[in-house]
């Protein structure tokens, strides 16, 4: 039987079409057309080809080198956060007991943090740290440390690893005890029977059957901490000078701060298609290693 | 090299619930395999478990040699054991899987790599030993878990839950026939936990039969086919089963549906309800004159014999059709082997007095 053919359905895929051009294409390519153009206000505009790009990629200039140094926090503090996050989900998860009624509670408590919204975390947190009247700043204070985080590039950085870290492992928590929990009983029971010590189990058994959620939670905190706008903007406002002046951050004030589209847009683009570019090297280099291991 | 005592082992896994296994002794012999049959559920797993210690019993002692091992850890037990899905390490390759065990316990180099190669020639694995055992078989990977167990010198016994059951049906044979090549090779004690009565009669010198919780018999293969201590070992063990029907009990005579059928041993009275009387299809055959008189259901060929679904009365039961008889309508008599005819009273057997 031959299938009928009608040109016609693609009538019914129009909406959808629509809607992605309104919701993505159109922003989209509002900001392409802002990257190769100068304005001089009055909304006129005209052609400036590679320019802005060409300024933004260069760290001799004034914006680029701007834009080199907010690359390079931003990296370091994904890095960083990463780099403490994972490791410490991974430890809190194996310290969770497998069974029992405390592990219903136990879930809500560490998922808490997650479910409260970025702006007011950022809040609750600009508060807690105060050196006067904030418990976490006061406390530090009276510890004799140096603590200020609007004067000290420090304080203020690890006040903003913290609270990510404070906001974020629950995440990696919830995904690797799913992945722990998912290994089958007769693994442990063997690993005794070997007499395998605790760390061996672990890195011969837990981790590598945890790679997959991993893969999930490294790709999930990088693209969020390699965005991360809210926390700075209300905690420190990317000071003290611009210690936390991460991509984001630096991208607002450039776009609505100066008015200066041309640099923000191309900004937004190359930021766009790096955390695409990275997103895609993690995920190809996490799934090639499962392959190799396969053959 | 151990025998395994089992002295008043009990277990249930929640003070509330009935226990899982309930009372037992039994000595499990250096050298010898043991078979654990039984349906799902029936506490197989459990009783492994508390021998290798991943189960600490809720009750009694378990002695390895004489000395008591009841609350010793797994690992300082000398015990292997092969799970129901393969369980290997998929970080290592074959030949460090096999290694492992060793390593962990502090054996020097030189020493592993002999006892590894020596393992692996045994299991045929010696051409995997650089693999990455993540790819190998599941066939291979319940090899390199036995070969875990074997490599360890001091192992006294080798239990396996249910290994076969990921084994594609064609392999299974032959890893079997491994099984059984290893241990005339080794002299070890092994203990098989199956649902699967060809592979326990097929593997162990001795077959424990359990269901609910309790051990039925422990016997030969030969002796459970011949002489079933319950009627579920009777029903379980042979294809078909045994027939059972409820009868009335007297002196050397039983009564069932109204027939007289003549025992070869003396009987005191039994309860009426719960009597039932057991014998193989295997030694019941139809015979076209005398008998008891039946009627033909159905004639089920197998090719090597043929076997006839009977009424006796309000019972169906199967027998054996000799190869020469001829089928015409549904009437026939059934003999039965006198000395083949058991008696069972609340499921279990009754011994008569033999004249």
């Amino acid at each position: 039987m031959e299938k009928p053919y009608n040109n016609r359905a693609w009538l019914m895929v129009a909406p959808v079409f629509a809607l992605v051009l309104f919701s993505a294409l159109l922003p989209m390519m509002t900001v392409v057309n802002y990257s190769v153009q100068d304005s001089l206000g009055q909304n006129q505009f005209f052609w400036n080809g590679d320019g802005w790009f060409r300024d933004l990629l260069n760290p001799s200039t004034e914006i680029g080198a701007r834009f080199a140094d907010a690359l390079l926090r931003n990296l370091s503090f994904s890095v960083v956060a990463l780099l403490i996050e994972i490791p410490l989900g991974i430890a809190i998860a194996l310290c969770l007991p497998r069974s029992g009624w405390t592990i219903g509670p136990l879930l809500v408590i560490i998922a808490l943090p997650m479910l409260i919204p970025w702006n007011v975390v950022g809040t609750i947190w600009q508060i807690f740290s105060r050196a006067d009247i904030g418990l976490f700043g006061a406390a530090l204070t009276r510890l004799g440390l140096h603590y200020n985080v609007t004067q000290e590039p420090i304080s203020a950085w690890c006040t903003i690893v913290v609270i990510d870290v404070w906001h974020w492992t629950p995440l990696v928590i919830l995904l690797v005890y799913a992945g722990l929990r998912a290994i089958p009983d007769a693994y442990y029971q063997a690993a005794r029977i070997d007499a395998a010590s605790r760390w061996a189990t672990f890195i011969n058994i837990e981790l590598p059957k945890l790679q997959k959620v991993l893969v999930i939670a490294v790709l999930l905190r990088f693209m969020e901490t390699f965005m991360i706008y809210t926390e700075p903007f209300v905690v420190t406002g990317g000071g003290p000078g611009s210690a936390t002046t991460f991509l984001s951050i630096d991208l607002v004030k450039i776009a609505l701060g100066q008015v200066d589209l041309g640099s923000a847009a191309a900004m937004s683009l190359v930021y766009n298609l790096i955390t695409l570019t990275l997103c895609w090297i993690f995920f190809t280099i996490m799934t090639q290693l499962d392959r190799r291991r396969y053959a | 090299m151990a025998r395994i005592t089992l002295d008043g082992i009990a277990h249930s896994y929640d003070a509330r619930s009935p226990n899982a296994l309930q009372r037992l002794d039994h000595v499990w012999e250096q050298g010898r395999a043991y078979a654990l049959l039984g349906p799902s559920g029936c506490g197989k797993t459990t009783l492994l478990n508390i021998i290798s210690g991943l189960i600490t019993p809720s009750e009694g002692r378990v002695l390895f040699d004489g000395s008591d091992v009841t609350h010793l850890p797994t690992e300082r037990r000398n015990i292997a054991q092969v799970f129901q899905f393969p369980v290997i390490y998929d970080t290592m390759t074959v030949a460090g899987n096999l290694a492992f065990p060793l390593k962990n316990r502090g054996v020097e180099r030189g020493a592993i790599k002999s006892r590894v190669a020596e393992v692996a020639a045994l299991l045929g694995l010696t051409q995997d030993l650089s693999r990455r055992a993540r790819g190998i078989t599941a066939e291979a990977k319940q090899k390199v878990s036995l070969g875990r167990g074997l490599v360890r010198a001091d192992v006294a016994a080798i239990l396996f839950d249910e290994p076969l059951t990921v084994i594609d049906p064609s392999l299974k044979w032959q890893l079997r026939s491994k099984l059984k090549a290893v241990h005339r090779a080794l002299d070890l004690l092994m203990i098989y936990v199956t649902h699967d009565q060809i592979e326990a009669l097929t593997f162990a010198d001795e077959v424990v039969v359990m269901k609910d919780g309790r051990v039925l018999q422990v016997a030969t293969p030969a002796r459970l086919f011949e002489q079933p201590e319950h009627t579920f070992v009777g029903y379980f063990i042979g294809s078909p089963g045994m027939n059972l029907v409820a009868a009335n009990v007297a002196d050397n005579v039983a009564h069932v549906a109204g027939h007289a059928i003549e025992l070869a041993g003396r009987y005191p009275s039994l309860p009426d309800k719960s009597t039932v009387l057991g014998f193989r299809p295997d030694y019941a055959s139809l015979v076209p004159d005398g008998g008891i008189p039946v009627r033909i259901r159905r004639l089920e060929d197998l090719g090597r014999r043929r076997l006839a679904r009977v009424a006796l009365g309000p019972h169906e039961i199967f027998a054996t059709v000799p190869p020469d008889m001829p089928i015409d309508g549904e009437q026939a008599g059934l003999t039965i082997r006198q000395d083949r005819l058991f008696v069972y009273a609340n499921d279990e057997l009754v011994a008569g007095n033999r004249r």
